[in-house]
Formats: C-alpha cells, sequence, structure tokens
C-alpha cells in the first residue's frame, strides 16, 4: 500500500492534477472577461480622452472633439437622486426587518424585497414612466432619480438587514442594560458596528445604478443640452454611450468608449470615497 | 423532598421579615415566577437581597439562576420572558417602572466581556451617560477618570483612552464593562458569571472589586464556582430546578445548610 507506484496511488494522483487544473481553468474564464473589458475600455477609451471630455459638450454630428461635461453631470445628480431617496428608505426598511421583522409581516416584506431585486431594470423604467413621467407629463432627472431608487432598494435593505444581523446580540443586550432606550441602541450602537458591512452594500447598489442605461431610456430620456434641472431630462453617461456606440459616426463610437472608461473610473471613484468616509479608527 | 422545598420557603420568608427587622434591604421578591412561552422556568421565589451587601445565585445549570438576575431589571423581556409576582426597587413595584429607567438604577454585568468595539474606552465607559444626553465634557472627564479607577482600570489604561474597548484583554474588557455600568450611577449591579470567561488572575480582580463596590452598590452575582460564591458573597442563594431551595448567610450555606439537597449540590454530589 505504500508503494509509490501502488496503482491507486497513481490514479490519485492523476484525478488531483485533473481536478485542479480544471479549477484553475475555471478561475482563468471568471476573470477573463474582465481583463477584457478593461483592455478594450483602456486602450479604446483613452484615445478620445482630453481635457475636453471633462469640460467641453457634445458636438454635433460631423464636427471633431467636443466631450460630455453634461452626461457626467447628469450621471452623478441622477445617482445623487437615487441615493436621495434610496439610502434612508433602503436603510430603515433594512433595520425595521432586523429588528422586528421575525413575522410573517417581515417574511412578505423580504421575499418582495428578494422578487423586487430580481426584476429587469428595463420593466423597473416602464413602471417609473407610469407612476412618474406621465403624470408630470414630461421627462426629467427626477424621474430618472427614482427608477434608479426602485433599484438600490431591495439590495440596500437586504444588506442592512443581514449586516445588523451579523451584530451581536450582547451589544444589544449591553446598550439596553445600560438604560439606553431601544431606539437610540439600534441607531447608535447597533447600526455604528454593522455600519461598514452597510456600506459595501450601499456601494453595490450605487455602482449598479450608476450602470444602468435601460430606466434612464424613458425616464430621464437624455439631453444633448447642459442641464442641472431637476425637473428637466437629464444626460448620462449610460445613455450617451448607447446612442454612440450604436450610431454610425466613428468619432461617437470613439467617444463611447471614452465614456465607458470615465463610467468605471466614476465608480472605482465613488467607492474608494465611500472607503474613505466609511473607515474607523479601530 | 417536596416536604423539604416547602418548609425551607417558609424559613426564608421568615428570614426576609427577620432581615427587614435588622437590615435596610433594597430589593424585595415575592412569589416570584417566570416564564418562557409555556415552560415555568423560575417557581413563586420569594427572598430579600439587603442594601450593600453581595448576594450570590448558585445552582446546576438551567436552574433558573440567569433568569431570576434578569428578571430584576427586566431584562428578561429583552429574551421574551415574563414573570409573575412581584419585585419591589427600595420598596416601588418595578413592573410599574419604565424598564429603560428602571435599568438606569439596577445595571448589568454579562458573562462574557462586551464592551462596544465601535467605540474608544473613554466613549464606552461614558456610552450610557452619553446616549442620555450628557454632553459636558469636563463631567464625562470625570465621570471616566473615576469609574475607571473604581475598576482599577485607570493605571493601566489611562494613556490609551482613545483607543478601541475591544482591544484590550478578556480581564480588562470586563472591568471596563464594569466601569461602564458604574457610570451611570446605579444603586444595584446585576453580575452574570461576571468572571467565568476570564483566567484566574482576572478572576482574582473582578473578585477583589466586587469587595470594593459593595461598600457604594448593591451587588447580585450569579455564578457556577461555589468557591466563587463562598468567596465573595454575604448571602446565598441556592436554586433548584426552579425553586428556591435555600437563602441565608454564606457561612451558613456553605459550613451548614438547612436543606440536605444544598448540602448535596455543595459537597458536588450531583449537579
Amino acid at each position: 500500500m505504500l508503494n509509490r507506484n501502488n496503482l491507486y496511488f497513481i490514479r490519485r494522483k492523476v484525478t488531483n492534477h485533473i481536478m485542479l487544473s480544471l479549477t484553475f481553468l475555471s478561475v482563468v474564464l471568471t476573470v477573463l472577461p474582465l481583463l477584457l473589458i478593461f483592455y478594450y475600455t483602456v486602450t479604446k477609451g483613452l484615445t478620445s480622452l482630453n481635457l475636453d471630455f471633462f469640460i467641453a459638450m457634445p458636438k454635433p454630428v460631423g464636427e471633431a472633439g467636443g466631450g460630455m461635461a453634461n452626461a457626467i453631470v447628469g450621471t452623478l445628480i441622477l445617482i445623487g437622486i437615487g441615493g436621495a431617496i434610496g439610502l434612508p428608505v433602503g436603510i430603515m426598511s433594512g433595520t425595521y426587518l432586523a429588528e422586528f421583522g421575525n413575522n410573517k409581516f417581515g417574511n412578505v416584506v423580504r421575499f418582495l424585497a428578494d422578487v423586487l431585486s430580481g426584476i429587469p431594470s428595463i420593466v423597473v423604467g416602464v413602471v417609473a414612466y407610469t407612476i412618474v413621467v406621465l403624470p408630470m407629463h414630461h421627462f426629467s432627472a427626477f424621474a430618472g432619480g427614482v427608477s434608479l431608487a426602485i433599484l438600490m432598494i431591495p439590495t440596500i435593505t437586504r444588506t442592512t438587514e443581514e449586516m445588523i444581523r451579523l451584530v451581536p446580540h450582547s451589544y444589544r443586550e449591553a446598550g439596553l442594560a445600560l438604560g439606553i432606550p431601544k431606539w437610540k441602541t439600534s441607531l447608535v450602537i447597533i447600526l455604528r458596528s454593522a455600519w461598514k458591512g452597510i456600506a459595501t452594500g450601499v456601494l453595490l447598489a450605487f455602482a449598479r445604478a450608476a450602470g444602468e442605461t435601460a430606466p434612464l431610456l424613458f425616464t430621464a430620456l437624455g439631453n444633448r443640452f447642459w442641464s442641472t434641472k431637476i425637473f428637466q431630462p437629464i444626460a448620462s453617461l449610460t445613455v450617451y454611450i448607447y446612442d454612440y456606440a450604436k450610431s454610425p459616426f466613428t468619432e461617437w463610437n470613439d467617444q463611447a468608449w471614452t465614456a465607458s472608461l470615465i463610467l468605471i473610473a466614476l465608480i472605482s471613484l465613488i467607492s474608494l470615497l465611500f472607503k474613505f468616509l466609511t473607515r474607523s479608527k479601530y | 423532598m417536596e416536604n423539604d422545598v416547602i418548609i425551607n420557603q417558609t424559613d426564608s420568608i421568615n428570614k426576609i421579615s427577620e432581615d427587614k427587622n435588622r437590615g435596610k434591604t433594597i430589593i424585595d421578591v415575592m412569589n416570584l415566577s417566570a416564564y418562557f412561552g409555556k415552560t415555568k422556568v423560575l417557581k413563586e421565589i420569594s427572598l430579600s437581597i439587603p442594601k450593600n451587601k453581595v448576594v450570590a445565585i448558585i445552582g446546576p445549570s438551567g436552574c433558573g439562576k440567569s433568569t431570576f438576575l434578569r428578571s430584576i431589571n427586566r431584562m428578561h423581556e429583552v429574551v421574551g420572558g415574563t414573570i409573575t409576582g412581584e419585585i419591589f426597587l427600595d420598596g416601588n413595584n418595578i413592573m410599574k417602572f419604565d424598564p429603560v429607567l428602571l435599568r438606569r438604577k439596577v445595571g448589568m454585568v454579562f458573562q462574557k466581556p462586551n464592551p462596544f468595539p465601535t467605540m474608544s474606552i473613554f466613549n464606552n465607559v461614558v456610552a450610557g451617560l452619553r446616549l442620555n444626553g450628557v454632553r459636558n465634557k469636563n463631567k464625562l472627564t470625570e465621570v471616566v477618570e473615576q469609574s475607571l479607577k473604581q475598576v482599577a482600570l485607570w493605571d493601566e489604561v489611562k494613556d490609551s483612552l482613545n483607543e478601541s474597548g475591544a482591544d484590550i484583554s478578556g480581564g480588562q474588557q470586563q472591568r471596563l464593562c464594569i466601569a461602564r455600568a458604574i457610570a451611570i450611577k446605579p444603586e444595584v449591579i446585576l453580575m452574570d458569571e461576571p468572571a467565568s470567561a476570564l483566567d484566574p488572575i482576572s478572576t482574582a480582580k473582578i473578585e477583589e472589586l466586587i469587595h470594593y463596590l459593595k461598600e457604594e452598590y448593591t451587588i447580585v452575582i450569579v455564578t457556577h464556582n461555589m468557591q466563587q460564591a463562598a468567596r465573595v458573597s454575604d448571602m446565598t442563594a441556592f436554586l433548584y430546578m426552579g425553586e428556591l431551595v435555600e437563602f441565608g448567610p454564606t457561612a451558613k450555606i456553605f459550613t451548614n445548610p438547612s436543606v440536605k439537597k444544598t448540602e448535596d449540590y455543595i459537597t458536588g454530589r450531583f449537579g
């Protein structure tokens, strides 16, 4: 049995090598798309990247140059509105689920949140169109923000709940035993302990919202001019990428790549900012 | 056995009246029963806890020690328990208090040290005060120094007050938790096996601390360790299967118990 030329031993070694190679191959296949995305956006995006891209407005067809200042600001405004609605609603409902959600109502809400997070974003866009755009009679940044908020809320709610549940019960008991009211214990002690994990969920929600195109098509619409008005149509990077990538003009195609690069950079920047803001001393 | 218990209960009720004549009691428990759902975990317990004494609650696992302790500051409600009977703090029925205010008078220290990990040592000590609206920086600084000195932790942490409360050793953390409990100046401190997660040296420090703290506070301590009960307490209550078997001066419980079951438990014949 201890003989290394034993058939059993050889078969075991061979199986081991095959399985190891397969897992490694899977890892490569997982990372490859990401590397390709980086490779193409960086190489193709850099060609049209210049200062103008950040500070100039889009040029009419046929004219070279121009930038997407309005779209960069537009995307920021859109996710800003989405966050302003989605963050408080998501965090508070997550807190509610964690603290008072151990009943039928909680289970129903949890199930609905999971379903909501799986609904295609274009459907969310149609809904936002129906409940915001139609009554207001025009497309607007606000409508776009609402559709992004609807996409953000389930992610934030569920992460907040999970993270609060991870905080050991002993901290809650310590707070209550000090004569700190329950709501203050939840808010100051529990939420603060869970904050880092919640921030990760919030970040994912923001990144997803920043990359959405479909719900913006019929809510924020897009705008070729400078606008920061919340109740007017607004430009966004994703809608520009959509329009420019499918256009027949080479310079527009190039700018679509650059817009993609900027979008990725923007999301990374937001990630870093979040990490910085939520860093703790300990 | 049933008889033993009944006789003993009348015994301890007699003791209550004796105690009342002798010294001031701070907590009077009358016919306390506790339930989790339909399970009755405490059965008609009556005893009185004298002021500025240390009372130890001993008994085998699952006998209701922790539930008894928790019902004194209504922390049993947090884990879903209900009680019948009455508990008086300074003559006032605790069920008529707001639980938040009651817990400011009756503090608690838990088995596992649980300083708030997101707060500094300083903020841990004053968490109770600060979250209840005390803002005065001088006052807070004063309370921190005073409380940490009372638990003999000041010299060890005075240079690292701004570091996390979770970065000090387990024994220091537990003393920090005691400092946090006394910072709000309660009348009673409940301790639920405060040293069972600690090494012998830290345990000795906590025990020493209990001796010192009883000058200002009344302490009720649950412990699995009978030597500890014998060392730190003035009075001992022996609980078994949710019933109070015997309650009396520690010296008597450990040397000459009136009930056979107490003797069997203390000498290690069961439990």
